[in-house]
């Protein structure tokens, strides 16, 4: 079977090619989940990127990334597979008046052409690579947690009109990813590896800002991290993530500034920060003037 | 893989110990993710501390917040392979004297041909050095080289590593260094002027010694592990998990791990109860909605609709002991309540010593729970006569008070470890209150086997509960408050 990495250097490099820049750690696992075809859960604070991992790695495997949007009330029907039962009632009613038997219609309204594949099945019977995304696995029941678990472990489903149905090539690379909103079931934990991305040091916060926003120079990248640790470190609602950090650069680079003195910071800070009192906590704490205080 | 050697043999080992070491410290580590780890370890280059340290994380630690535990473990195990210092796998071996013979090779290294220790200002200076370009391996070695110096560690001698770390930063002075790197980067005009600038480049270098430090424990725990074999060492550091830190006895350090364990508890448990209370009575069939549903059918009810439901939600009264012992369980307490507050449809709080403060409004004033808990402990007013625990005159006077609000949707929670001093019980008032209630709960957060000894008169107080906890950690707290949410 062919292998998608060959080291874990490989996936280092690769992925910085999709301008996704790994640490060790994410690396390794990456490696480890291709190497150990097992799955990967994905924990992390918002906005760390872990969604962006998933993207990174079906770009750089040529796959397709295959997507199951978890949501409260998620169900079989939306994760797997449902059988069209508007289109058996139509075939049922073209039938009557015709005079097949009964096992034939039944046969025949159970088939493929009847099926409705729903993310979880359609990477299992995809032809071509795939890379299969389940994020914010938290957010599902702990009771459909466990629909989830076959695919996980065996990467097969069982329809019981069909038989079990598994996958015809390489196993793909699954990603689950959570928000840790509430704990998941340790079944489910077995069966994966387990990826816990924070934020990232300064210095990898600064490569990150001059690989996704290039315009930014050196100089501004390594203000921008500095301030955005400074930030992380007072205790906030909700601490800026990579993506805002992004953001806060694009935003600066807009409005054509190469330094971050306090006034820029105040006016600024909105990008970076989303609750009022995180706002006036950091304004009060970077001693960062008013917006229009200073005019 | 590699080969099935003798080293690898060792290794084997090495990790069997590891994953019962961080069975022992509470971490669930199953048959199937050890396994994963040994197949794991396979296909990694084992030289490489950082990627071994990650892949063994990611398939035997699947908690955030068993992290810690499992890091500490990993330091203690590992530390004979640390990079860097020449250790290797055949290190694990190593005797006492080899560990100290290596460590002396590394400080007469950094002292120069004639192998004479450094002064501490010659140190010093090289440290600034190493902290301004930031080499990593330069700090390494002069760790190494001031532990060997400072620390006067002994073989054979059972102190923990805090020991010897605080003997080594004495003589460093890490806050004299901070300051001179300041002055010295401000000199050369690297500093801009402003607060900000201040601030930022106060906060880099804070992290630079960070680092220093971090190595210095690092060659502090290599060095005790040499000495004193790798089993004994886990034991001495062996720390309970957040959730079973106890209340009543947790040092200061504990505590910080307490206070950053309780909101993500909270809200992982918020999720859960908001969860199945909503699913858990599906409401009446909606008539209605079946109908409209059934005509894309063609007119069969193949979908029957329900209403939502209604849920009821429970309302909380807790009544806190803040006096010294209880105080830290009390402010623990108070705070996953309100960090649950949108569980309960009313939560409402005192405080008491000998006498009654309501201390709501300070939780309704502050979005900040830590904040609002802070000031309970500051604010309110409690002291009635000395100051010593009086249960009885508390109740009674809450019972003056706030009888009469007392509702049949509320659930009283009484928390503290009923020491009494002495005073009369005025258990009626308990009596009264679960009468007039839904439920009544008192939660002890002394072990059960001191219970009623000395002045406790916990039983006093609850054969009028409707049931009486022994609620220690976070973990028995955490059940708890599922219990009287689920309703």
């Amino acid at each position: 079977m062919a292998e998608r990495f060959e080291s874990v250097d490989d996936v280092t490099k690769r992925l910085r090619g999709a301008d996704y820049l790994a640490d060790a750690g994410i690396s390794g696992v990456v490696f480890l989940a291709d190497r150990l075809e097992k799955p990967v859960l994905v924990e992390g604070p918002a906005g760390v990127g872990k969604t962006e991992l998933a993207k990174g790695i079906a770009e750089v495997t040529d796959a397709r990334l295959i997507r199951l949007q978890c949501y409260e009330g998620l169900d079989e029907a939306k994760a797997l597979y449902e059988w069209n039962y508007k289109k058996q009632l139509l075939r049922i009613q073209v039938d009557k008046g015709h005079e097949s038997e009964w096992e034939d219609v039944e046969s025949d309204i159970f088939s493929e052409p009847f099926l409705l594949t729903r993310p979880l099945l359609e990477a299992i019977r995809a032809e071509e690579p795939v890379v299969l995304l389940i994020d914010e696995v938290d957010r599902v029941e702990i009771e459909t947690e466990a629909l989830l678990l076959e695919v996980l472990s065996d990467f097969q489903v069982s329809i019981p009109e069909l038989g079990t149905i598994e996958g015809n090539q390489q196993r793909p690379i699954v990603l689950l990813t959570s928000n840790n909103t509430r704990e998941l079931s340790e079944a489910l934990k077995r069966r994966c590896l387990y990826l816990h991305i924070d934020y990232p040091d300064i210095e990898r916060e600064k490569e990150i800002v001059r690989v996704r926003v290039p315009d930014v120079d050196e100089h501004l990248a390594d203000q921008i991290a500095r301030v955005v640790r400074s930030i992380r470190a007072l205790e906030l609602k909700k601490a800026p993530s990579i993506s805002e950090t992004i953001d806060w650069a694009r935003t600066l680079l807009y409005l054509g500034k190469s330094d971050i003195d306090p006034t820029v910071i105040g006016e600024t800070l909105h990008v970076l920060l989303k609750y009022q009192s995180d706002i006036t906590k950091a304004r009060k704490e970077l001693q960062v003037p008013e917006l229009g205080g200073a005019v | 893989m590699s080969p099935g050697s003798g080293a690898s043999l060792t290794l084997l080992d090495v990790l069997q110990g590891f994953v019962h070491e961080l069975r022992t410290a509470g971490l669930p580590v199953s048959m199937t993710e050890n396994l994963d780890a040994m197949r794991a370890i396979g296909y990694i280059p084992i030289d490489d501390r950082e990627m071994f340290k990650a892949v063994l994380s990611a398939t035997l630690v699947k908690h955030e917040r068993h992290q810690k535990a499992f890091d500490t473990v990993f330091e203690v195990y590992f530390s004979l392979f640390s990079s860097g210092v020449g250790g290797d796998a055949e290190g694990e071996g190593e005797t006492s004297a080899d560990g100290e013979e290596g460590a002396l090779q590394d400080g007469q290294a950094q002292g120069g041909a004639g192998g004479t220790p450094m002064s501490r200002e010659e140190l010093a200076a090289m440290l600034l050095k190493a902290l301004q370009t930031m080499d990593r391996d330069a700090l390494r070695r002069l760790a190494a080289a001031a532990v060997q110096q400072f620390a006067g560690m002994e073989p054979g001698r059972p102190v923990g590593g805090t020991y010897y770390l605080y003997r080594t930063l004495r003589q460093l002075d890490l806050d004299d260094l901070q300051q001179r790197l300041m002055d010295m980067a401000r000199e050369r005009g690297e500093v801009e002027e402003g607060e900000l600038a201040d601030r930022l480049a106060h906060e880099e270098f804070q992290a630079r010694l960070k680092e220093l430090r971090e190595l210095i424990e690092e060659e502090i725990r290599r060095r005790l592990v040499a000495d004193r074999g790798v089993e004994a060492m886990a034991r001495t550091l062996r720390k309970p998990l957040p959730e079973d830190i106890e209340f009543m006895h947790a040092s200061r350090e504990e505590m910080l791990a307490l206070q950053q364990a309780v909101y993500p508890l909270t809200r992982a448990m918020a999720a859960r109860l908001a969860q199945r209370r909503r699913r858990r009575h599906r409401g009446h069939l909606d008539f209605r909605k079946t109908i409209r549903e059934s005509l894309s059918y063609g007119g069969v009810p193949a979908d029957p609709k329900f209403k939502n439901p209604h849920p009821s939600k429970p309302e909380i009264m807790v009544v806190a002991d803040i006096s010294g012992s209880v105080a830290s369980f009390a402010r623990f307490t108070l705070q996953f309540v309100y960090a649950m507050a949108s569980q309960f449809s009313k939560v409402r709080s005192w405080v008491f010593i000998d006498g009654i403060d309501e201390v709501t409004r300070f939780f309704q004033e502050s979005d900040d729970v830590t904040d609002a808990v802070q000031r309970v402990n500051t604010e309110a007013d409690v002291v009635w006569v000395d100051g010593h625990s009086d249960y009885g005159h508390a109740l009674e006077v809450f019972h003056q008070r706030h009888f009469h609000e007392i509702t049949p949707k509320t659930s009283m929670i009484l928390l503290g470890d009923a020491r009494n001093n002495y005073h009369a019980s005025e258990a009626w008032v308990v009596d009264e209150m679960r009468k007039r209630g839904r439920h009544v709960y008192w939660l002890d957060p002394e072990p059960r086997g001191y219970w009623d000894t000395g002045d406790s008169i916990v039983s006093e107080y609850g054969k009028y509960c409707d049931g009486v906890f022994e609620c220690r950690n976070l973990r028995q707290l955490q059940q708890f408050v599922s219990t009287i949410a689920e309703g």
